[in-house]
C-alpha cells in the first residue's frame, strides 16, 4: 500500500468511528484500534497511539458544547481525575511489558461490554438522590442540573467506591488507547448515584484529561506515529463534529443495533485473532 | 466567578487549541503526502521512530525545519497540551475562588500529568 491510500483509507475510516462514536456516546477509540488492526494489519501499538489522539481531540474539542448544557460537574470531574490518571500511568506502563496478543484479547472484551450497553441499554434514569453521604458533603460534591426548565439539586455518594472503578478505568484508557467512558459512567452513576446526564457530561470532560496522562508514555516509547496518527485524529475530529450536527435528526435507536453488531463482531475477531497469536 | 462561567471560558479555549493543533497537523499532513505520496508503507511490525519524533526537543526541532513527520508531531504536542492547560487552569479558577481544596485537588492531577509527561522530555 503507499502511503497516499493508506492515509485516505484511514481517514475514512476514523471519520466512520468519530461518527458512530459521537452518535452513540461511546466514543471513537472502541471502532478504529480494531479497524486498524484488523482491517489493515497495522501493529495494536500504532493503533492505540494514533486513538489516543483522537480521544483527546474529541473531548477537548467537546467541552464547551457540554458546559453550555449546564450538566458537567467540575469538581466531581477533578476529584475523579486523580484516579483515572494515576490508572492511566499504570495502564501505559503496563502497555509496554504484556504482550500484543493480551491487549488485543483484553479490548476484545472491552468491546463485548460497550456491545452489550449499545444493544440492551437505553438511558435509564436511577432515582434522584438528593441528600449526599457524610464524605460527599465534606467534599461539596453535590450540584444541581437542568430539568424540564428548572434546577433541581443532586447528592453524591460512595465516593470510595466511586474512586477505585475510577482507576480502573484510566488503567483500561492507559493499556487500550481508550476513552473507557463506558465505565467511568458506570461509576458514576451506578456506585455514586449522580445523574446519568450529569455522569455522562463530566465523564467526556474527564477523558481528555484521563488520555493526556496516558500520552506522555505513550510518545516516549513511540506509540504515537505522525504517519498513522495524523489521518485518525482528522478523521475522528470531522466525524465526531458531523456526529453532533446530526444528532437531533437521526433514528438513534435503530444505530445503536447496527452499531452494538458491529463492535460485537470486532469483539469477536480481536479475541479469536488474539488467541491464535495473529495480533 | 462561579464554577460554569470559569467551565465556559476553559471550554472555550480548549476548543481553540483543538483547532490550533488540527491545523498544525492538517499543514503537516499535506508536506508529508507531497513528499512521500508513493512511498511503500506498512505498519505491520512495531519499530519506534526514533527520538525526532519521540521526545519534545526531537519533536520542536524538527519541527522547526518544516519537517513534515515533527510537524504533524508538534499538533499533537498541542492537542496534549489542552487538557494539561484545563487542569492548570482549573488549578488557577479555584484559587481565585478561594476554594483551597479544590485548588489542591486539582494541583495534584497537574502533577501526576506533569509526570507522565516528563517520560517524553
Amino acid at each position: 500500500m503507499t502511503a497516499l491510500v493508506f492515509t485516505f483509507v484511514v481517514l475514512a475510516l476514523s471519520a466512520v468511528a468519530g461518527f458512530l462514536g459521537s452518535l452513540t456516546g461511546l466514543g471513537g477509540g472502541v471502532i478504529i484500534v480494531p479497524a486498524l488492526a484488523l482491517a489493515l494489519g497495522v501493529d495494536i501499538k500504532y493503533a492505540i497511539g494514533a486513538s489516543l489522539v483522537s480521544v483527546i481531540a474529541t473531548s477537548s474539542g467537546a467541552a464547551a458544547a457540554y458546559v453550555r448544557e449546564g450538566f458537567s460537574n467540575i469538581r466531581i470531574g477533578m476529584l475523579l481525575e486523580i484516579a483515572t490518571t494515576l490508572g492511566a500511568v499504570v495502564g501505559a506502563i503496563l502497555a509496554a511489558h504484556v504482550t500484543t496478543h493480551v491487549i488485543a484479547i483484553v479490548f476484545g472484551l472491552v468491546l463485548v461490554q460497550a456491545a452489550y450497553q449499545s444493544l440492551f441499554k437505553a438511558e435509564h434514569e436511577t432515582g434522584l438522590v438528593v441528600e449526599s453521604d457524610a464524605l460527599g458533603t465534606r467534599l461539596r460534591l453535590g450540584g444541581d442540573y437542568p430539568v424540564d426548565g428548572k434546577r433541581e439539586t443532586y447528592g453524591v455518594r460512595n465516593v470510595p467506591a466511586g474512586f477505585g472503578l475510577m482507576f480502573g478505568a484510566g488503567t483500561l484508557s492507559g493499556l487500550l488507547g481508550i476513552g473507557s467512558g463506558a465505565l467511568k459512567v458506570i461509576a458514576m452513576d451506578r456506585a455514586m448515584k449522580i445523574p446519568f446526564k450529569v455522569s455522562t457530561t463530566t465523564s467526556n470532560f474527564m477523558i481528555g484529561v484521563t488520555a493526556a496522562a496516558s500520552a506522555g508514555v505513550y510518545l516516549s516509547r513511540g506509540y504515537i506515529d505522525p504517519r498513522v496518527a495524523m489521518p485518525v485524529m482528522l478523521g475522528v475530529l470531522a466525524g465526531a463534529f458531523l456526529g453532533t450536527k446530526v444528532l437531533v435528526h437521526a433514528r438513534v435507536s435503530t444505530l445503536r443495533i447496527v452499531f452494538g453488531v458491529v463492535v460485537l463482531a470486532l469483539a469477536l475477531e480481536m479475541i479469536v485473532n488474539g488467541f491464535i497469536g495473529r495480533i | 466567578m462561579d464554577d460554569r462561567r470559569l467551565e465556559l471560558i476553559i471550554g472555550n479555549l480548549l476548543r481553540a487549541g483543538v483547532l490550533l493543533a488540527a491545523a498544525v497537523v492538517l499543514i503537516g499532513g499535506v508536506l508529508y503526502l507531497a513528499g512521500h505520496n508513493g512511498d511503500r508503507i506498512g505498519y505491520r511490525q512495531f519499530s519506534p521512530g526514533g527520538p525526532a519524533i519521540q521526545s519534545v526537543a526531537g519533536i520542536l526541532q524538527s519541527a522547526s525545519h518544516l519537517d513534515s513527520e515533527g510537524l504533524i508531531q508538534l499538533g499533537l504536542l498541542l492537542l496534549i497540551a489542552t487538557p494539561v492547560a484545563r487542569v492548570a487552569l482549573a488549578v488557577v479558577g479555584f484559587t481565585l475562588e478561594r476554594d483551597r481544596l479544590y485548588a489542591v485537588v486539582s494541583l495534584i492531577v497537574l502533577a501526576i500529568l506533569t509526570f507522565s509527561l516528563l517520560h517524553a522530555m
